[in-house]
């Protein structure tokens, strides 16, 4: 497993220097109202797939843990969410970045895509600052039951374009959107690349959580055995004293 | 054309937040094994 790692990486590697490559070359025709800015969707979309991709992995782990209490399942959950969260800040990010040529200005205040998408990320950031600042025994019974809820925002979100009228576009798919079969191809390819990419970020993240956890038990044992040698030391004084 | 800035910034933010990301895993992983040498150490 360990050899497998930077074979991926370097594959990974390859894979989203081509999405890069397709996303800025001529072969992917440029937009005729917005010029090539509208190539910041290559980056832009992907990040939203991921991160939602993510959001749904960490519902179904937080669901899982909270009917069989499987630690393996807790570990999924806070992986998926964390790295869901850095997906979901470069949404944040590049979507103003996009928003500013083509709108005119950053934000829209009152948007329910932008808003539902901001919401999102602070219910996601909130489940990891609890998991992080928590030191209560039922923290990560807490956590799930917290992720089950926040995950009511990922439809929201996703659906959000579909029922209600907001400055952002459109879906490029489904929805009666439609896009060029290049620029489409390309779309998919960064998608694809970016979720080679967050299943090798994933990977690294479970590890370190494990390693974590690892060092947690280390110190729990030390401070057992410490304890342990303590009353044995205090036993025959005891006695002696009487 | 002054668009294109915009399109490089959206690009190079991207990358800028998982570099971040990977570093402070890196950090992380490095405190972790640190912690567990010593822990070993005092056994």
């Amino acid at each position: 497993m360990k050899r497998l790692f930077p074979i991926l990486a370097v594959l990974t590697a390859i894979f989203l220097a081509y999405a890069l490559h397709l996303a800025l070359s001529k072969a992917t025709p440029t937009d005729a109202l917005q010029g090539d800015v509208y190539r910041i969707i290559y980056y832009h979309v992907p990040s939203a797939w991921s991160a939602f991709l993510l959001f749904l992995i960490n519902f179904v782990a937080s669901v899982v843990y909270l009917i069989r209490r499987s630690p393996k399942a807790d570990i999924v959950a806070v992986v998926s969410a964390e790295v869901g969260v850095v997906f979901c800040t470069i949404v944040l990010v590049t979507g103003p970045i996009w928003a500013r040529p083509v709108w005119g200005i950053w934000w829209a205040p009152g948007d329910i895509r932008l808003t539902s998408t901001l919401v999102l990320w602070l219910i996601y950031v909130s489940y990891l600052v609890l998991r992080r600042f928590s030191s209560s025994a039922q923290t990560q019974m807490l956590a799930a039951a917290l992720a089950v809820f926040g995950a009511l925002d990922v439809p929201l979100v996703y659906f959000s374009i579909w029922f209600f009228r907001t400055q952002h576009p459109q879906p490029v798919i489904g929805g009666g959107g439609s896009m060029d079969p290049p620029m489409l191809h390309t779309l998919l390819i960064s998608w694809l690349a970016f979720l080679c990419f967050a299943f090798l970020i994933c990977w690294s993240r479970f590890r370190l959580e494990l390693l974590k956890r690892e060092v947690e038990q280390a110190h729990a044992m030390e401070s057992l055995v410490g304890a342990g040698e303590s009353a044995k030391a205090s036993l025959p004084l005891s006695r002696s004293s009487r | 054309m002054n668009a294109i800035k915009f399109l490089f910034a959206a690009y190079i933010a991207t990358w800028v937040i998982h570099a971040s990301y990977i570093g402070t895993l890196v950090l992380r992983f490095r405190r972790l094994r640190q912690e567990l040498q010593e822990l070993g150490k005092r056994k």
